[in-house]
């Protein structure tokens, strides 16, 4: 059932693919018209329409009802309503009329219901602040046919993408009427981490534009912001109780730095957009911003005998070291109530401390050799015990792993190594061991190409690496990753947008909605939807135009 | 004593860089109040002169006009902020000045030009030559022409950044400065995508930042057709994405000429034909040549038909209209990519290739047209730029044309131009569409126009260069910061003296001019690694 309807309209997307090649080489795809994106797991949409009063339509809670629900009604309202301009669909451009022309001839005659609310139902209460987490039942059913629209839900993380699809249901048609086919929709997404990382360290990114970036996400269903907030070229995380961190370690003190108060309304808009928000803060190694703050964390290089002013990893020989570490990190769990904290572990360079004698002694007393894979797994051990201390669990990367540092069971391990294809074996060796693994390999979207490389992102699938089936339910799902060396406010949204909704569409879609080509319709109107609603999502199929072209925020 | 100033400033960069280096901060210290692009001749000391924003204004020595007027008002917003004027008619107030007002050295800049300018043009001859003094708060600038004055008026700004304890100053300079080559172009392609007036607006005042004085504006294309034409309004009616809001009316075109006007920067206008013209067709029916699939048209189309009587009456109206509406003295034509399928597979043009004894070379064919077009265009007394492939078929052109080398390979097609007398410009290193992951600027800031073999005859004939941003993946979203400032790179290997080239040595200078573009309201992008600006990105 579900298969066939997906692939009922499949087949309508290639008729609308076919009629718009054939006009001429180079005339743009003709975008998909009121189709989600990512696609639900089962989607059935027929031809007969509901009408839309956008003065009186509303959205009716039945039973739980809650902030989340509340504030979403408020965005998804202006989502659906707002900036829609009439005019131009009225008189769009020839080959696009031609298309709306061929679709209201197959409507004529029909006569359209009126859609006069959506109602709304979710079975577990959601008052309160609580927040979605990694075991979040994220599914939904909506159904709407006759003048009637029902969303159903287990808890309100599924009502919100229940919402979010409904909006991207709704279209305008030739004569300016919000209009909704008939649909029946069962969706879940196939994994439940599906993230997306920004990287605050290399750049910094303003609160606003971090905001920005979580409407984005949410347009596109993505649930984890993985916020790696800090890095060698700055700290911008303000501490409470290491103020030092960030006077000495940010770029400007006074202006490129996250605040308590910025950070609680970060964590606060994404959970009442059902997002995570889990805060990497990576040692031993990325760390030398650390060290402008909190003297004496990194170890010193030593050129011939004496100290030449550079800094290495972080010294894992010192107890002052793990002392700060407990304090930071306790501040960092109170501060970020996700059940998963990202304590990186990732490129840990032996070169300064093989040079350090202070390190020299410690490896002999610990009887470590010259294997320096154990100092770090040393360092990670003692780090890791801490946040178990703490009651959280952890990602990591992979390396620590590779290291083989013993780690709690529930331990999530990032597998990001891209070169040479390696990702598929280490997500086999990951799993193997029964870790929980998230890949993101294969999405680094920072190390930009000329060209449609969404394809490259859409094709790569997590599964694809040799397996039990209870490896492959071990991967927890993936991470888009916008690294920040050539990303800061001026390019981070176009960048990130829509390459991005092509990893959110391989994560939450199942496994069989996996062709670029018919993919491209949708995409290029969920581009379009996102312009409209605001993020600046840049062209990623040829030439074409949105019907509201990007206006600034 | 130029090349010895200069190469003492390149050593200071190179000593501020390996400071910076070894204290395993991992950016590069970006330089403070130095100019981009390098001048000709650029001497400095460290002797800081302060700014007096109290009493600050630009003054004119001799002649005055519309373009000085304008630019001073945009000048003290560059250095001191949105709402500039605002705030001076404040500071102005006695009980201001009265409260707040502190002496500087600073308090007027003279610019002195010689020319009348009142309501001018740039164009390819005109001189931007300019000298600036800074000394003993004593500021000068003289220019020929008002063009040069303009640049003058650009550097005085770039070399004016906040001191240590926040004071506005200026070292004391002195700068003889004029480009390398005449011809310093930026394409933008608003056919593929859309690109509001407001964005290319916005592209003028970062293209003035970085001294490029041609906006070629690669108006229509196969994919739309936004020019909105007074005499064949179904151009745009039919051929654009949206007729009424993805089009540039008479009133959109007329600011975008007076904006660039103003700040020294030549609009040359590009209608591509006969191939790249898809979108023509929809709006000026039988202007295409039909496809043939055995007997029947199949419905597709090819190139501009030149076996009909009505291409040329039409083209020759149309391009009336255009040389009345872009006043510069030169029209692109385009001439690149014509295809020759479908003018094979048509039986009229078949015929029309006998009677004409072109045998079955379609190159004839298209030279055919081109000359015909290019006829229109000298009758209607413009220049014409036009790609490399109309030189490469044997179309006959005026003398002062101008051969835009756009394809890989352009030594040799440099050489090739040249040789035969013509006026050549460079596009073929900096398509900066073309992106690819990390610092790419360097290798856009390494080309040279006149790496080619040939005698100095020829490479005088070089008028320069242009940067490509084609539009198949860019349009407002991303347009501004996939440009800037890699396209800043472009823009002083085309102003500044051949030996500054060296990427390590620019690059503080270049940081410092991604952060200046940024506080003038310029979304440039980093592309030095990891980093800051004082100021981040803003949309205004």
């Amino acid at each position: 059932m579900t298969g066939g309807t997906m692939k009922m309209l499949l087949f309508l997307f290639w008729g609308f693919l076919f009629s718009a090649v054939s006009q001429a080489q180079e005339i743009p795809t003709a975008p998909s018209r009121g189709q989600p994106w990512p696609m639900p797991m089962s989607y059935k949409a027929g031809g007969q329409l509901n009408t839309i009063d956008a003065a009186t339509f509303r959205f009716a809670t039945q039973g739980n009802d809650c902030d989340i629900l509340r504030e979403a009604y408020i965005r998804y309202r202006e989502a659906a309503f707002k900036q829609h301009s009439e005019r131009l669909l009225v008189v769009g451009p020839l080959r696009f009329r031609q298309n709306n022309l061929r679709f209201m001839q197959q409507l004529r005659g029909q006569e359209n219901a009126l859609l006069q609310q959506l109602s709304v139902q979710v079975s577990t209460p959601c008052e309160g602040r609580i927040y979605p987490s990694l075991e979040s039942d994220e599914s939904y059913a909506l159904d709407v046919s006759g003048g009637q629209a029902t969303l159903k839900a287990q808890e309100v993380w599924g009502a919100l993408w229940g919402l979010e699809t409904f909006v991207q249901l709704v279209y305008t048609t030739n004569s300016g009427e919000f209009v909704v086919n008939d649909t029946s929709i069962t969706d879940k997404p196939r994994f439940v981490h599906r993230g997306m990382l920004l990287d605050t360290g290399r750049h910094f990114l303003p609160k606003r534009t971090l905001l920005q970036n979580l409407d984005a996400m949410a347009q596109n269903k993505l649930n984890v912001f993985h916020w790696h907030i800090v890095d060698d070229p700055s700290f911008p995380y303000e501490s409470r109780a290491f103020p030092e961190l960030s006077n000495k370690g940010s770029f400007y003190p006074g202006s490129h730095i996250y605040t308590p108060s910025d950070i609680q309304e970060i964590i606060e808009f994404a959970r009442l957009r059902g997002i995570r928000v889990m805060a990497e803060f990576d040692t031993p190694g990325h760390a030398r911003s650390w060290e402008e703050g909190q003297k004496g964390f990194l170890s010193e290089c030593y050129s011939g005998g004496t100290r030449n002013g550079m800094y290495g990893p972080a010294d894992p020989t010192k107890n002052s070291t793990f002392t700060f570490l407990k304090e930071f990190f306790t501040e960092v769990a109170s501060v970020f109530p996700d059940q998963y904290i990202h304590v990186g572990g990732d490129e840990v360079n032996f070169t300064c401390w093989q040079s350090n004698p202070a390190v020299g002694d410690f490896m002999q007393k610990m009887g470590f050799g010259d294997n320096y894979a154990k100092l770090e797994e040393y360092y990670m051990q003692n780090l890791l015990d801490i946040i178990n201390s703490l009651g959280r669990g952890y990602m990591i990367w992979q390396e620590v792993i590779d290291n083989g540092a013993k780690v709690r069971e529930d331990t999530v391990v990032g597998v990001w190594k891209w070169r040479n294809f390696s990702w598929s074996d280490e997500m086999a060796r990951m799993t193997e061991q029964g870790y929980k693994v998230v890949l993101s390999a294969c999405w680094y979207l920072s190390r930009i190409s000329y060209g449609e490389d969404w394809k490259t992102y859409y094709a790569c699938d997590p599964y694809s690496f040799k397996g039990t089936d209870a490896q492959k339910s071990l991967v927890m799902g993936g991470e888009l990753a916008m690294w920040g060396e050539y990303v800061d406010d001026t390019n981070v949204l176009p960048l990130s947008w829509p390459r991005g909704s092509a990893v959110a569409e391989r994560l939450w879609s199942p496994q069989d909605v996996n062709s670029p080509v018919l993919a491209e319709p949708r995409l290029v109107e969920q581009r379009c939807r996102m312009v409209r609603r605001g993020i600046p999502a840049q062209p990623i199929s040829g030439a074409g135009g949105c019907p509201e072209e990007f206006g600034g925020n | 004593m130029v090349e010895g100033s200069r190469k003492m400033v390149s050593l200071l960069f190179v000593l501020s860089l390996f400071s910076a280096l070894s204290a395993a901060k991992l950016s590069v210290t970006p330089t403070k109040g130095v100019p981009w692009p390098m001048p000709m001749d650029y001497k400095t000391t460290g002797k800081q002169n302060t700014v007096d924003a109290a009493s600050f204004r630009f003054t004119t020595r001799s002649v005055e006009c519309d373009i000085l007027l304008d630019a001073y008002v945009r000048y003290r917003e560059a250095i001191f902020g949105r709402n500039a004027d605002r705030f001076h008619a404040m500071r102005q107030s006695p009980k201001f000045v009265q409260m707040f007002s502190q002496e500087g050295d600073i308090g007027e800049v003279s610019v002195d030009v010689s020319k009348p300018c009142q309501g001018s043009y740039p164009s390819l001859e005109s001189d931007e030559s300019y000298s600036l003094s800074v000394a003993n708060g004593q500021v000068m600038i003289s220019a020929q022409e008002v063009w040069g004055a303009l640049w003058g008026l650009e550097t005085f700004v770039q070399l004016v950044y906040k001191s240590d304890t926040g004071e506005y100053v200026v070292n004391d300079t002195i700068i003889s400065d004029k480009p390398r080559f005449a011809h310093r172009g930026l394409l933008l392609d608003t056919s593929r995508h859309f690109l509001s007036t407001r964005i290319l607006l916005r592209n003028l005042d970062a293209m003035a930042q970085n001294k490029l004085n041609v906006f070629h504006w690669h108006i229509v294309d196969d994919q739309s057709f936004p020019y909105e034409s007074m005499a064949f309004p179904e151009l745009s009616n039919k051929g654009s994405y949206f007729p009424e809001s993805q089009v540039y009316t008479p009133t959109d075109v007329a600011e975008v000429i007076e904006f660039a006007r103003l700040r020294g920067i030549r609009v040359v206008a590009e209608f591509d034909s006969p191939g790249h013209t898809q979108s023509w067709g929809l709006g000026q029916k039988g202007f295409l040549t039909e496809c043939y699939s055995g007997e029947k048209p199949d419905g597709s189309y090819g190139p501009a038909d030149p076996t009909l009587n009505t291409t040329f009456p039409f083209l020759k109206q149309f391009f009336a209209e255009v040389a009345s509406v872009f006043p510069d003295q030169y029209i692109h034509l385009g001439g690149d990519e014509v295809s020759f399928t479908c003018w094979q597979s048509n039986p009229v043009i078949k015929d029309f290739m006998q009677k004409m004894s072109y045998g079955t070379n379609y190159a004839k064919l298209e030279g055919y047209y081109m000359q015909n077009l290019l006829d229109i265009i000298n009758s209607l007394k413009r220049g014409y730029i036009i790609w490399q492939e109309v030189i490469d078929n044997g179309a006959k052109v005026r003398p002062d044309t101008v051969v835009e080398v756009w394809k890989g390979g352009w030594e040799e097609e440099m050489e090739k131009v040249t040789k035969q007398g013509y006026k050549t410009l460079l596009a073929s290193c900096w398509y900066l569409n073309d992106i690819s992951y990390g610092s790419d600027w360097t290798t856009y800031y390494t080309c040279d126009p006149q790496k080619f073999n040939g005698t100095d005859a020829q490479k005088a004939l070089v008028m320069g260069g242009e940067l490509a941003m084609w539009g198949e993946y860019v349009d407002d979203t991303n347009v501004l910061s996939r440009l800037w400032p890699r396209a800043s790179a472009v823009a002083e290997r085309l102003w500044s003296p051949k030996d500054v080239n060296f990427p390590l040595v620019a690059q503080p200078r270049l940081i410092e001019q991604r952060c200046r573009m940024i506080r003038r309201g310029i979304p440039a992008e980093p592309v030095t690694g990891p980093g800051t600006c004082p100021v981040e990105y803003r949309e205004p």
